[in-house]
């Protein structure tokens, strides 16, 4: 899985980081970390459904939290856990955008081994940054 | 990363100094730009353990414009977003700043306890029947929705009325009403200054725990762990190994929400419009006059209000459950709460500053209110004893139940509001199982039902400060009394 949880960066909430050699790669990635949150295999959300969503911001690192709220709003409002199909960032100027596709199912507590609820997405240590060929993210839940 | 391994160091500043017993103080000239002195009410011990990222966050807000006195940490305090947890902060309204990171993603997160006429050895044949019969009323867990799904109208009386709307729907009692903070609604909410986003996020989670630490326990009041014996029969304790009901949890995904969506109107705002500077983007906070402030303040007051309905929902259920199991109805059981507080607000309060009373928006970010004897917006039979405040210990080791202190006036009427964790969620997981530690708790006499075996082990009563020394703290600092130790004999985990 290119993303790793991150053990004793924040004492009550969880840290991962996430990386890919693009952005789509790397935002598909920090979706999956997120659903990995709050669901302890991710090979148990099987893609029965799609949706499809766009968010929008003036710096990447928001760009992917706005990205991830919407998972987590998905979560809340429809119960779907989902994990990143396609991830498409636009990040050559202003606004900026990610058009993902998640895939996933609704929460089914006799499959799904359930972990941590997601409450939000922080702005604690949050970055998205390139380093050598790859894009790095480090991302702080409240859960 | 999270932050420096120098800051996870677990050591005061050199510069703190001993005020009084449990009360010590850090100078504004410790780092630049403080306004205020840091005021940390904690014994040496706990001073000692904290981390030193608590001392760095109360600088940061002691920087923050307006801000009145001081920057006052609790006994439980450890790192947060911005402002620790277990932070106070009061600020002028006219010149002051309000942060969401002040409050918390979970605004109104809090505590609420109720009493039974049983006792223990009337309760345990039937424990575990009466746990199942809780976990199945009160959802918990991952995405869990509640048994109240509402249209977006009748929303907006909840947002709008908070635990009022519950009572009048037949969840509950003029008497729960009284015995809650505000009564039960914070009277600035205002739904149009709310997104559809965090109503469409809330408004089927009324009447659901949540996961993380939140959680429902049944608990007894044994006698030797009466501590004010008058001031336990004043809020119902009055009979020896007596059964209560305590649970924390706040305003669901609702809350989350508004606090995120601050946040993002905040950020922009901050710098732009208002030239205002801090050191951490969870520190994104707006002018308290101005309309960035005061649209997060009324919705802010929603969740407030989303989070007191939530909690009377789930006491109703806890009655409907009690009542099945027992075949009795819920007054014949006496049923009744004891108080209910929050421990994640911002409130309007008149405060005596250097002897004039003062209106100050007072940030309490795990942290309670805890009114003294006599102070207006305690029940009337309350008056004598001052406000119950309700402290959540650890699943494994016990809570308190104490009362306000005249002494809580320095602290803006607050106190402490948990044990606070020292071990980290990763790290808790790796040392504690779930399943085994759910064994182990049966084995003394703790039955518990969890949505979540890892969320389990993560909350594990080693991973948290020993909570006896942190009432024990705010007590020696005129803060807040101990009446009672309550513990936990079964528990419904989110």
């Amino acid at each position: 899985m290119p993303f790793e949880f991150v053990e004793d960066a924040v004492t009550s909430d969880v840290t991962f980081h996430a990386w890919g050699g693009s952005l789509d790669e790397l935002f598909a990635a920090a979706v999956d970390a997120t659903a990995a949150t709050m669901v302890d295999d991710l090979g148990t959300v099987r893609p029965r459904l799609q949706r499809a969503v766009t968010v929008e911001a003036n710096a990447l690192d928001l760009l992917l939290l706005r990205l991830l709220e919407e998972a987590i709003f998905l979560k809340d409002t429809e119960r779907l856990l989902l994990r990143a199909a396609r991830v498409r960032v636009e990040s050559e100027a202003p606004p900026l955008r990610a058009h993902a596709t998640l895939a996933g199912e609704p929460i089914d507590r006799t499959r799904h081994a359930l972990l941590a609820d997601v409450k939000a997405v922080t702005l604690h240590g949050l970055t998205v940054e390139r380093r050598d060929d790859a894009w790095r993210a480090s991302v702080t839940l409240d859960v | 990363m999270g932050h420096t391994d120098s800051e996870l160091s677990m050591s005061p500043p050199e510069r703190i100094t001993r005020v009084a017993d449990c009360v010590w103080e850090i100078a504004p000239s410790w780092r630049p730009g403080m306004r205020v002195p840091i005021r940390v009410y904690a014994s040496r011990e706990l001073v000692d353990v904290m981390d030193a990222a608590v001392f760095q966050q109360a600088a940061n807000v002691a920087r923050l414009p307006g801000i009145v006195g001081a920057s006052i940490v609790m006994p439980d305090a450890h790192w947060g977003y911005g402002f620790p947890i277990g932070g106070v902060a009061a600020m002028d309204p006219a010149s002051g700043v309000i942060s969401p990171g002040g409050i918390g993603f979970d605004i109104n997160c809090g505590m609420r306890l109720a009493i039974t006429n049983l006792t223990f050895e009337e309760a345990r044949p039937r424990l575990r029947e009466l746990v199942d019969a809780l976990a199945d009323r009160v959802p918990a867990g991952v995405g869990c929705a509640g048994s109240v799904s509402l249209g977006e109208s009748e929303f907006g009386d909840v947002l709008r009325d908070g635990a009022r709307w519950a009572v009048r729907r037949g969840y509950g009692t003029a008497e729960d009403l009284r015995r809650t903070e505000e009564g039960g609604c914070f009277s600035g909410a205002d739904p149009a200054a709310v997104s559809h986003r965090a109503i469409q996020r809330g408004r089927d989670q009324i009447g659901t725990l949540g996961s993380g630490n939140h959680y429902l326990e049944i608990q007894v009041a044994r006698p030797e762990h009466i501590v004010d014996l008058e001031i336990a029969a004043a809020l119902g304790i009055d009979r020896p190994n007596q059964i209560a009901v305590m649970f924390h949890c706040g305003s669901r995904g609702f809350g989350h929400q508004v606090a995120s969506d601050a946040l993002q109107t905040f950020l922009p705002a901050m710098t732009a419009t208002y030239g205002l500077e801090v050191p951490d983007r969870e520190l994104a906070c707006a002018p308290f006059a101005s309309p960035e402030g005061q649209r997060y303040f009324a919705a802010m007051q929603c969740a407030a209000n989303m989070s007191f309905a939530n909690r009377q929902v789930i006491l109703h259920r806890i009655r409907e459950a009690f009542s099945a199991v027992f075949r009795r109805e819920p007054d014949d059981l006496g049923l009744r709460m004891v108080y209910d507080v929050a421990h994640n607000t911002a409130k309007l309060e008149t405060h005596v500053v250097d002897g004039v009373p003062r209106q100050l928006l007072v940030h309490r970010k795990g942290a309670t209110r805890a009114f003294s004897p006599g102070m207006a917006d305690l029940p009337p039979e309350y008056a004598r004893v001052g406000q119950p405040v309700i402290i959540g210990g650890s699943m494994e080791t016990g809570s308190y139940l104490l009362a306000g202190l005249p002494g809580s006036a320095a602290a803006f009427g607050s106190t402490a509001h948990g044990s606070g964790r020292t071990m980290s969620r990763a790290q808790a997981k790796k040392r504690f199982h779930g399943r085994e530690l759910q064994r182990s708790m049966e084995g003394r006499g703790i039955y518990v039902r969890t949505a979540s075996y890892a969320g389990l082990a993560e909350e594990a009563g080693g991973a948290y400060k020993d909570i006896d020394a942190v009432v024990a703290a705010t007590e020696q600092a005129g803060l807040s009394r101990r009446v009672a130790r309550l513990t936990p004999i079964g528990n419904v985990k989110g």
